[in-house]
C-alpha cells in the first residue's frame, strides 16, 4: 500500500519488529562506542538512549502511516569545560545519521568568530555560509552564549541569532543545531532569547567527573597513544588528580590530557638523559613514577604552566 | 522553420531535456559535491553562447556536504531574479583541470524570444553571419 508521499504503509493490523528495526539501524555500535570511550556521564548517556528510542519509535510510526511532524532535534549541551560535550556531539551526529534524521552525519564545529562578522553586512553571509556547510549534518556551536552580548547594542551577534533561528525553523529536515556552553551562561542566554529556548527541545547537562572517572579516562587516553603506567606511576596519578582538581582552571578531561602530555615530555627527557643505556620496547612505552611526580602540582601546589617565581615569564 | 521545439536556449548540460526538478538538481549537485567541486549559482539575462562570464549570485560555496544549502541559494536566486537565466556551475580546482566540470541551467525566463540572425556583406561577395539574442535588444537594466 502506498500513501500520498509514495511510501509504503503497513496495514493497521500488521505488526512491525522494533528489535529488527533497532538492529537494522546499527546504532547499537554507537552506544557501545559511547560506553567504551566515554567514562561516567550516566545522565547524558541515559538521555541519548531516550532520544534514540523516541526517534526509532517515530520511524516505526511512519511505517504505519501515522503522521507526526519531524521531531525537533535541536539540542543544548551544558557543562564545565572538558566534560566531553564535543565528543558527545560527534556521536550524536552519528546516531542521527544511522537513524536517518540527518543525511550526511558530519559535524561542523564553530564558535562566535565563525558566525559573526566584523562590519555591517558581513554577518549574514558568514552565518549563511556556515549553515550551508552544516546542512545534512550537525552544526555544533561552542560557547554559544557569546553570540548574544547585551552590553553592546551594536553587536552583530543578534543578527546571527536571528538567521540561525530562521534556519532552525525552516530547514528542520536539513540541519540539527547543538548549542554548548557553561550552564549559568547558557541559562542567561536562553532567558534573553526566548525564541531560541522554544526551538531547542533537548537540554543535556554534563556533570563534572569524579577523580576515579578521571583516572579511567587517563588510562583510556594513554592506551590510545600506546603508553602504559608503571605501578608507581598509577599510584602517583591517583594522588595527582585530587590535587589538580583543587587548583584553579581545572577543566576535567582536558587538564588530564595536558598532564599526560607533560608526563610524556618528562619521560622522553629522562630517556634522553640516560641515552648511554640500551632501551627496550617496554622502556619506550612505560611512564614511570618520576615522570608523574615531576609535576609542580606535587611540589609547590602550582600549575606546570605558571611562571616560576623570579623567573622571566 | 522551427528547429528548436519550445524555443529553449540550449547550452550547458541537460538543456535538451525538460527542465530538471528540484530533486533532479539535488542529485546532480550531490554528484558534484561527491567529487569535491565548488558549486556556485550564476545568473545572466544574455543567453548568447559566447557570453561565458555570468554574474555570481552570492559567494561560491566550498566545503559543503549536502546539496540542500545550494538548493536554498538557487531558490533564493529564483525568487530574486525570476526573469533571468540561472545556472549552476561546479568548478574543479584540482591540478590539470582548474575548470568548470559541470554547468546547467536551472531557471529560464518565462518567455524566451530566441536569436536574430545577422548577415554581413563582406569583400568578394562573401557573407558573414552572427546571432544576436532578442533578449538583449533593450539596454541593460531596462530588460526584465
Amino acid at each position: 500500500m502506498l500513501n500520498s508521499l509514495g511510501q509504503t504503509v503497513v496495514g493497521d493490523d500488521e505488526t512491525v519488529d522494533l528489535q529488527a528495526e533497532f538492529e537494522a539501524s546499527s546504532i547499537d555500535d554507537v552506544f557501545d562506542k559511547l560506553d567504551r570511550d566515554l567514562v561516567g556521564l550516566v545522565p547524558v548517556k541515559t538521555r541519548i538512549r531516550e532520544i534514540a528510542a523516541l526517534l526509532l519509535v517515530d520511524r516505526l510510526r511512519r511505517k504505519f502511516g501515522i503522521s507526526a511532524e519531524t521531531p525537533t532535534l535541536h539540542m543544548n549541551f551544558t557543562g564545565n569545560p572538558g566534560t566531553g560535550k564535543t565528543t558527545v556531539a560527534l556521536r550524536m551526529a552519528e546516531i542521527l545519521h544511522r537513524l536517518g534524521y540527518v543525511r550526511e552525519g558530519h559535524l561542523v564545529s564553530v564558535t562566535r568568530d565563525d558566525l559573526v562578522g566584523q562590519y555591517v553586512g558581513h554577518t549574514a553571509p558568514k552565518t549563511r555560509e556556515v549553515i550551508k556547510r552544516a546542512m545534512g549534518g550537525v552544526l555544533f556551536i561552542d560557547e554559544a552564549y557569546y553570540l548574544y552580548k547585551p552590553e553592546n547594542e551594536r553587536d552583530y551577534g543578534q543578527e546571527s541569532i536571528e538567521i540561525l533561528l530562521q534556519c532552525m525553523e525552516n530547514n528542520r529536515d536539513d540541519l540539527v543545531v547543538i548549542l554548548a556552553g557553561y550552564k549559568d551562561k547558557m541559562d542567561r542566554f536562553f532567558n534573553s532569547n526566548p525564541g531560541m529556548r522554544s526551538r531547542v527541545a533537548h537540554h543535556l547537562d554534563f556533570p563534572d567527573y569524579s577523580s576515579t572517572e578521571l583516572k579511567s579516562i587517563a588510562e583510556i587516553m594513554l592506551a590510545g597513544q600506546n603508553y602504559r603506567l608503571s605501578e608507581g606511576a598509577a599510584a602517583a596519578l591517583e594522588e595527582y588528580i585530587p590535587l589538580r582538581m583543587k587548583l584553579p582552571h581545572f577543566s576535567n578531561a582536558r587538564s588530564i590530557r595536558n598532564a599526560l602530555d607533560r608526563a610524556r615530555l618528562r619521560q622522553a627527557n629522562r630517556l634522553f638523559a640516560g641515552r648511554s643505556e640500551k632501551l627496550t620496547r617496554l622502556d619506550l612505552i612505560t611512564i614511570e613514577e618520576a615522570d608523574i611526580r615531576g609535576s609542580r602540582v606535587f611540589v609547590e601546589g602550582k600549575l606546570d604552566g605558571d611562571p616560576v617565581d623570579g623567573a622571566v615569564p | 522553420m522551427m528547429t528548436n521545439p519550445g524555443n529553449k536556449v540550449t547550452q550547458g548540460q541537460f538543456s535538451f531535456l525538460p527542465d530538471l526538478t528540484d530533486a533532479q538538481i539535488s542529485a546532480q549537485i550531490k554528484y558534484a559535491l561527491k567529487n569535491h567541486w565548488a558549486v556556485s549559482v550564476e545568473y545572466s539575462d544574455d543567453p548568447h553562447p559566447r557570453n561565458t562570464y555570468w554574474e555570481m549570485y552570492g559567494n561560491p560555496m566550498f566545503d559543503l556536504k549536502d546539496p540542500a544549502g545550494i538548493l536554498m541559494e538557487i531558490n533564493n536566486c529564483r525568487k530574486a531574479l525570476p526573469n533571468m537565466y540561472i545556472r549552476v556551475t561546479a568548478f574543479d580546482s584540482s591540478k590539470g583541470w582548474e575548470a568548470p566540470r559541470m554547468s546547467f541551467i536551472v531557471n529560464r525566463p518565462p518567455n524566451e524570444p530566441g536569436f536574430r540572425l545577422l548577415r554581413q556583406e563582406r569583400d568578394g561577395r562573401s557573407q558573414g553571419y552572427s546571432i544576436v539574442p532578442y533578449a538583449t535588444d533593450r539596454p541593460e537594466g531596462e530588460r526584465s
